[in-house]
This record gives structure tokens, sequence and C-alpha cells, in this order.
């Protein structure tokens, strides 16, 4: 998201048929408060279009995908391969690019231990292997998600896990790290789930091509909230999480260049994801069904297809520019209260509508709790990027997040709703 | 407004004014408790004088409820033997965890009835017991004797 808006921004009007698409919008919360919800961070609500895709699918539908010729399985295995196209054109990909996981964690994971179970797969794989001495790089912004796992490939393989800095104000330091021959994977976020910083991806990505390291980009905070195309970004991983863009919970998407998915060999086995099995071996299919072993969710990626039809069709440039707009709006607001202290940019270039903060000394769990007596759902906790909190010299923070249905109006509130909290807890001006 | 019955005045005095707090010496044992959906964490040390506790200090960052709870713990449980202490904790655990179906018992938990409201809130109720998971450690590797147990593990975490 840039300082440079090309598209409309959402009317009130609009803004309202967008919300009455989302039922629990209207309910009440606390002693018949209305509810604001300011944690689409952490999981987004779900559009009618969305909860009517899956019960189309089960009630009309339901089969196991990729086998059995009966008709139900011919139409299960159409709308879930219907869902992948959709969703791969949605990032800029190609369906075989596109892998359905559970969730965006397991689709990291499915990138680290393909890599290092190339160590033992041979052949085409042997390019993914690492050794003592190789280095995986993240960054100090990253999700636990974008973290862990990274960690874990560096304990299996012996390889050693560097990452960039970040500035104090919430910015990647390009300057405190230089990649080498050594560097094999650069893996980094696209949008900080705390900070809503946007690193430089170009740059990242450009200086990854330069040391030939694989670059394994986690967009989970960017994909339901502004245009998002891989190919154009150049990355050779991307994974995002269903239920944070209005889809449903239990589907996630690993998105891998044709030419290394090819190569990579498969984390999950078992059914589905074989070419031929016999006592002593087997032989694996092609990407994407490498990597979908099992029966796979069916009517969450359907329902996942029916949310990226539901961005698309407000436009992902006009939900961006209303994310925008909210963003400011908070910011600006915050800023101007009293020992309110913003965790990251307080500008809005470069950065997404995840809004984190402090408010003097009060712990993050009471302001929560404050806000939630008020009806505001934030998130008050370290945001699974605990590191991040200890770079910052806090072990949590207070986090508002936007989505495509929220208002000025709950911005509004939520400002209002931090005064509470400092007159609560006796914040001193 | 629910605000209020949970962060009762009580609960806000021992927030901003904990009593024993900060590490002392001697102790017998110490215990390292973290919660790891916040982050919250506490140190805390237990001196035993026979089966009494002579003292509990303690090092912690953490919400009001948490430091508060803490604080209230060492009152309730300083100059009292382990086994009223357990009978203490035991009252205390079942009344945050009870959704605020107990009533609590104000002769057994003293000020710690000020914490009924934290049972409403269940992901409230891991603060509130933070500091008395702590003590529940510390009094267990106290008579087990095994001292320096807690800061090794502080370390490992």
């Amino acid at each position: 998201m840039t300082g440079q808006l090309t598209a409309g921004q959402l009317s009130a009007s609009e803004l309202e048929k967008i919300r009455a698409d989302f039922p629990i919008l209207s309910r009440t919360v606390r002693d018949s408060r209305p509810l604001v919800y300011l944690d689409s961070g952490a999981t987004s609500q779900r559009p009618r279009q969305v909860l009517d895709a899956e019960r189309a699918f089960l009630e009309q539908h339901n089969a196991a995908v990729h086998r059995g010729a009966h008709q139900l399985a011919e139409e299960a295995t159409d709308a879930y391969e219907s869902a992948r196209a959709r969703i791969a054109a949605f990032v800029g990909a190609q369906p075989d690019e596109v892998i359905f996981t559970k969730n965006a964690t397991e689709a990291i994971n499915l990138v680290a231990y393909g890599l290092s179970n190339s160590a033992v797969a041979g052949g085409a794989a042997e390019r993914f292997a690492l050794a003592p001495g190789d280095e995986i790089v993240v960054t100090e912004m990253e999700h636990h998600a974008n973290l862990v796992p990274w960690q874990e490939l560096c304990r299996r393989t012996g390889a050693t896990l560097r990452w960039y800095q970040v500035t104090d104000d919430g910015r990647l330091d390009l300057d405190s790290l230089e990649l080498s021959e050594r560097t094999k994977v650069v893996a980094f976020t696209h949008q900080s789930n705390v900070m809503g910083t946007v690193p430089p991806v170009a740059e990242l990505v450009r200086r990854a091509r330069a040391v030939g390291a694989l670059t394994v980009l986690d967009a989970c905070q960017s994909v339901p909230h502004t245009p998002v195309d891989f190919a154009a970004l150049d990355v050779d991983f991307a994974a995002f999480s269903g239920h944070k863009m209005l889809g449903p919970s239990g589907v996630g998407v690993l998105y891998g260049r044709r030419e290394l998915l090819e190569a990579l060999p498969p984390f999950l086995t078992g059914g589905s994801m074989i070419e031929i099995v016999k006592m002593e071996g087997s032989t694996y299919a092609a990407p994407p069904q490498r990597f979908e072993a099992g029966v796979p969710m069916t009517s969450q990626a359907v329902g996942l297809g029916a949310a990226v039809d539901y961005l698309s069709a407000v436009g992902m440039e006009r939900v961006a520019a209303h994310e925008y707009a909210l963003t400011e709006q908070a910011l600006t607001g915050l800023s101007e209260i009293p020992g309110v202290r913003i965790i990251g940019p307080s500008d809005c270039i470069d950065r997404g509508g995840a809004v984190s903060f402090m408010i003097g000394d009060v712990h993050a769990h009471d302001a929560g709790q404050v806000l939630d007596d008020l009806g505001i759902a934030v998130r008050a906790s370290h945001h699974c990027a605990w590191p991040l909190h200890r770079r910052f010299g806090i072990a949590a923070s207070v986090r508002a997040s936007f989505a495509v249905y929220n208002t000025p109006a709950e911005i509004d509130a939520l400002l209002a709703g931090v005064q509470e909290v400092r007159r609560f807890f006796r914040v001193p001006a | 407004m629910k605000l209020e019955q949970m962060y009762q005045e009580i609960i806000l005095d021992h927030y901003r004014h904990p009593h024993r707090s900060g590490l002392r010496e001697p102790f017998d044992a110490e215990s390292y408790q973290i919660n790891p959906t916040c982050g919250d964490e506490v140190t805390l040390r237990v001196a035993l004088d026979g089966d009494r506790v002579a003292d509990v200090s303690y090092d912690a960052i953490g919400c009001s409820i948490s430091q508060a709870a803490t604080s209230v713990l060492t009152d309730l449980v300083v100059g009292r033997t382990v086994a009223e202490s357990a009978t203490t904790m035991d009252a205390f655990m079942e009344m945050v965890q009870s959704r605020g179906k107990v009533e609590p018992d104000e002769k057994v938990l003293e000020d710690a009835v000020a914490f009924a409201g934290v049972s409403q809130y269940p992901s409230r109720v891991k603060c509130a017991l933070l500091g008395w998971m702590a003590f529940k450690d510390a009094v267990g590797r106290a008579e087990a004797g095994s001292s320096d147990n807690g800061a090794q593990r502080a370390e490992a975490q």
C-alpha cells in the first residue's frame, strides 16, 4: 500500500451494503453494545456469500475430490479445482502453482520440510539441500509462523539463522545484514501483522536473487487487503490463509513457482499425492497434487473461492483505498491522544491497516479489557510476534486491525475507547 | 458495568502499590512462570521456616490482574503453614475458574475475594493464577530441597 491511490474509496452506502453481508457485524456484545470488530488481523468475519457457497456445496455436491467417477465426485472436483483457479488468478499465479494447505502455518512448514527432505530425496531436489555453514535469513518482525519453522529447519540441517533488524520507527533495517553466497533462503513478511509495515519486497528479492537464495513471502496480511501479484513480485514461495481474507478457517494456500514445486520433495505423504505405489517404494504426482496428501478440505476451498469472488467484486484497489483511509484516521487520532505510543510507523507510507500501540504504562490486557467492555474487539498480546515486542521493550501491545467492512465511525469508537482506558487507569496527560 | 466488578478498587490498589515486591534473600526455591499468550512473566521466591511460609518475594511483568493477584497472594500465605496456603490456593483456583458459579469464602480468601469478577472473563483466569502457579511450583521445589532448579529453568526459557 502506498500513498498514491488510484481507486475511489467506498461510499457510505456501499459500505453499508457490504456490512449487511456480514451477519455477525450486527450483533451486540457485553450488555447490548454494538460490536466494533477491529481484530481482522487475527481472523476476519465472513460474508453470507461465503457461508452460502459452503452450504450449497455441502447440500448439492459433496464428495471426496480426485477420487471416484460418480457424478458427485466429478462435481466436487470441479468445484475444488475451480476455486483453485480463481484463487490463483487473484494472486497472479497459475492454478498448478497453488497448493491448498490447512493454513498459512502449514504452508510455510511445507516449504521448510520440503527443503530438509531434499537432503535425502536425491535427483532434482538436491539443489535445495541445506548443510552446516548455510544460512537462512528472516526478519525481526516476523510472525512466529514465519520464524519457528526456519529455526527448526536450521536445527535439522545445521544451517544458521540470521535476521534483518527493525528500526525504532518499525521499518526493516536493510543495512543490518549482508546476504552472502551462504544464504539459501530469505523469508519475510509482506506486511507486519503487528505494525502494518510493508517491507521493500522488490529490494529484498533483488538481494536474495543476487546470491541465489530462495525467497519465501508471508502474505497473510497483504492478500486480504491490497492487490497482490506473486508473479510480479517475483517471489519463489508465498503463503496466506483463508480465514484472514473473509474465507473459512481450515484452508490456507502455498504459492510456489512451478519449476520449484516440480523439484521440491513432498512434506506429507499418503493418498492422492502418489504416482505409482509398490511395496518397495513409491513415486509422486506432479504439483500441486504432490503436496495435497489425503482427502483435502473441500467446502473450505470452495468457500475461499467465494471469498476471492467477493473481494474481486468490491475491487482490491478500492479495498486498499478504504483501509488506507481508516488507517490514516486511526494513526492521526491516536497520535493526538496524550500518552499513546504507536509501535511501528506513525505515517501511512508503505503501511497497511494494523495499528499497534501502548496507552501510558497500562498493560495491553487491561486496555483490551476496557475496550472489550465498550464492545470494541482488539487484540491484546504479542500477536505471535514476541521477538518484535521484545525489541521494543514491551511484553504485549494493543492492536487494532481493519478490514473492508470497518467504518470511520468504528475508528472514532476506538479513539473514544482509548480515552476511556486513560481515564479508567488514570494515565497522566 | 461489569468492568468495575472485575477491577475492584482493592485490585487496583494492589496493582499500584504491590506488597512484598522485589526479589529477596534468603530463599529456599525460586520459580519462573510465563503466560505464553501475552508474554507476562513472574519470578517468585519462597523462603520456608519449617512448615511455615517465612517470605515470598517476586519480580513480575504483567497486567493489573496478575500483578495484584501475586501481591494479594503474599498477604495470604506469608506467616501461614504450607498446608493452609494450599487450602487457600485451592479455594482461589476454584473461585476464578468457576465462571461466577462459586460463592467465595471470605474467611479463607480475605482480600482475594475481589478476584471473583475475574471468573467472568475466561481469558483472564490465567493472569490471576500466574503468581499462584509460581508459588505452588516454588513450594514444591523447596520441599524437595532443590533450590537451584528454578533458576535453571528460567535460563532455559
